[in-house]
């Protein structure tokens, strides 16, 4: 995998800046992201774990938009789908089985949250929570700490469809386009907000509501990886020059069901997700990769082999690990847990 | 020592802490140019300048949750609601958020904000200038909150408030902006979260209160004196988290026990008070626990007589007192 296999006519990542070890690196996140996706599946279905909430059919599009940011320096605000994100930012299939058996060691909440409830400190990966959008206004928080002291980095967060319906998102939005602040908002459009279709959310697009907010708003193709890529990045690039936020509608489609609790065939055909499945952008990508001169099924054979090792590894960590003491539960309500209230 | 209003002792306690730590900065509706609706943040903009005195979008929610960003990456916040009862918008966020974020992280990621709203009626607010709402953050683990009734204790807390490590609610009286005065030293000095202060020593009734109707306790104490009647006033000051054994011992020192609150009775502050107590120290009661308290409806009617209704005053108070003496 080096810079001169490139001689294929495909040429694209090369103008946007993106080394061939990096557009390969790319796949293999989006890839290590679905079988990971598919492996909860089987987990939850075995009785190994309880639950769990499903990215399929957006991971082209989170892993895109991370390798548009500097993952040096940016902060990152993902929602619950957003494996694919966060496996791009620096979080392992370890911490994510390590959450999803909700064991002491889980980097995002010491086994307290759902998985999909992501967190790091160290990886700038600012914990979140259930009720949806609230992360918003703290991009917004984080932005304008970073513009008072000076630092020169750009918040990046994501949020469904649905959860632009809720007034944290504009206010967030409209706070962000007043002072001009370095934020990219990202709206993974997957058309469903648990079984309430496109239509009866929204009637107009989430990305023209920038027009309002005072700065550009645009929709991609989520399947398209580089051009998710692309867009982010000039989003990126807008920000750091201080000209403020951008909004980008990233359009794709939920292949799985909400989560393992959901019956979606209750409320859409197995036509309509077929014909989605086909639009998948995780083998389009591939393709692209393979028509470049710079992936083979030789090298996928050996991806696979690579990923399915990494989570058979990661799972039985995560499996074997131990959970946090009962007693930890009354750990951490405040700096000083003396002043716990409820504690005995 | 000088003597100042407690509106100025809050505006000094967010003057000093801003020239102590760069990162404390204020942000909410009105209060850069203007100065805040009541003058709270007045002079603050000049000083600072518009970033750290920052007039915000008029909505609440992102009020809060901009400050919740900026605190998780290091500032020190201080977000002003204009009235208590325009936070209920920011309540997702406060409660959610700012409450959960240590915990929920497993103590990675933390949240230190002040959250500023002005408390009380007496205004002629009506309904919706008036309201105490601190029961509905009440019981809440991961905030603190705080509700001072003088100046000394609004500008100590409030510097205490600044420099906690947590997310804090400091609820001001609006009543007591411009009626209160008080000795303020002009030296440094914090008053610790978490610490009941006795106001007045006695013998025969314990009487536990928090901001306002402590004027009127303190009045109506010293007017039961003539009558013989001996008042131990403790005042909470920190409701939560509420000091355990503040309460305990002046309840200890009487036997007796009245609980004082604007807020409304029911779920309030004064209903965790009283469980406090008779889990505790039932068998050392002399009286029934007793509790003085606004009335159970929405909130205060802006008609003169219905506002005086819903009030409490120093003769209202007067009474439960010397009730509670003769049981």
């Amino acid at each position: 995998m080096t810079q001169s296999a490139s001689t294929g006519q495909n040429v694209r990542h090369s103008e946007l800046g993106l080394s061939d070890e990096q557009a390969i690196d790319m796949y293999a996140t989006m890839v290590t992201a679905r079988k990971f996706d598919e492996r909860m599946l089987l987990l939850q279905r075995a009785g190994k774990i309880n639950f769990h909430v499903s990215g399929v059919g957006q991971e082209v599009a989170q892993v895109a938009a991370a390798f548009a940011l500097d993952r040096e320096t940016d902060y990152y605000l993902p929602y619950y789908r957003d494996y694919g994100f966060v496996l791009a930012v620096g979080m392992t299939l370890r911490d994510l089985l390590l959450s999803v058996f909700a064991k002491a060691e889980d980097p995002n909440s010491g086994g307290r949250q759902m998985p999909g409830h992501f967190g790091s400190k160290k990886l700038r990966i600012v914990t979140g929570s259930s009720p949806v959008t609230t992360q918003v206004p703290h991009a917004v928080g984080i932005a304008l700490a970073a513009k008072m002291k000076k630092k020169e980095l750009v918040t990046f967060v994501t949020f469904g469809e649905g959860s632009s319906n809720q007034g944290d998102f504009h206010e967030g939005c409209n706070f962000a386009g007043v002072h001009k602040l370095p934020v990219i908002f990202m709206c993974e459009n997957n058309q469903y907000a648990i079984s309430v279709p496109i239509h009866k959310q929204l009637s107009g697009k989430v990305a023209d509501r920038a027009l309002g907010y005072g700065f550009p708003g645009l929709q991609v193709d989520g399947n398209d990886a580089l051009e998710v890529f692309r867009v982010v990045k000039e989003a990126r690039e807008r920000a750091i020059a201080g000209e403020g936020p951008t909004l980008i509608e990233a359009l794709m489609y939920r292949i799985s069901p909400h989560s393992t609790s959901d019956n979606d065939l209750a409320y859409r055909t197995k036509e309509e997700v077929d014909l989605n499945r086909a639009k998948d952008g995780i083998p389009k990508y591939k393709q692209y990769l393979i028509d470049s001169g710079i992936w083979n099924e030789e090298q996928e054979a050996e991806l696979q082999a690579q990923i399915r090792k990494l989570l058979d590894e990661a799972t039985a960590y995560g499996d074997n690990a131990p959970f946090p003491t009962p007693e930890s539960t009354l750990l951490h309500v405040y700096a000083d847990d003396a002043e716990q209230g409820g504690k005995q | 020592m000088p003597v100042i209003e407690y509106i100025d002792a809050i505006r000094q306690a967010m003057k000093e802490e801003m020239e102590r730590d760069e990162d404390v900065f204020v942000l909410g509706e009105d209060v850069g140019l203007k100065g805040g609706v009541f003058t709270t943040t007045k002079g603050l903009q000049e000083q600072f300048g518009e970033q750290r005195v920052l007039d915000t979008p008029l909505a609440e929610s992102a009020i809060a949750g901009v400050a919740i960003g900026a605190a998780m990456y290091g500032m020190k916040p201080i977000a002003e609601m204009q009235y208590s009862d325009f936070m209920f918008p920011a309540t997702n966020q406060i409660i959610s958020e700012a409450a959960k974020i240590r915990y929920r992280s497993n103590n990675d990621w933390t949240c230190p904000i002040v959250i500023r709203a002005p408390i009380g009626g007496g205004i002629f607010g009506g309904l919706y200038h008036s309201q105490c709402p601190e029961s509905v953050f009440f019981g809440t683990p991961g905030i603190k909150i705080v509700a001072p009734y003088r100046a000394y204790d609004a500008k100590g807390l409030l510097k205490a408030a600044v420099r906690d490590p947590d997310p804090v609610i400091f609820f001001e009286n609006k009543k007591c902006y411009k009626l209160i005065l008080g000795d303020v030293p002009d030296e440094e000095y914090i008053v610790p979260i978490g610490k009941a202060n006795v106001l007045r020593e006695g013998d025969d009734i314990t009487v536990i209160s928090y901001s306002m109707p402590l004027h009127f306790i303190e009045q109506a104490a010293a007017e039961l004196a003539n009558e013989g009647i001996s008042a131990h006033i403790l005042d909470l000051r920190t409701l939560q988290p509420l000091d355990k054994e503040g309460i305990l011992e002046a309840v200890r020192k009487t036997g007796k026990v009245l609980i004082i609150h604007e807020d409304n009775k029911t779920g309030g502050v004064g209903a965790e008070v009283s469980a406090i107590i008779a889990e505790e120290l039932l068998y050392e009661l002399d009286a029934p626990i007793m509790r003085l308290c606004g009335p159970d409806v929405p909130a205060m009617p802006i008609n003169p007589p219905g506002e005086k209704f819903f009030l409490l005053n120093k003769e209202k108070v007067k009474e439960a007192m010397r009730q509670l003496a003769l049981y």
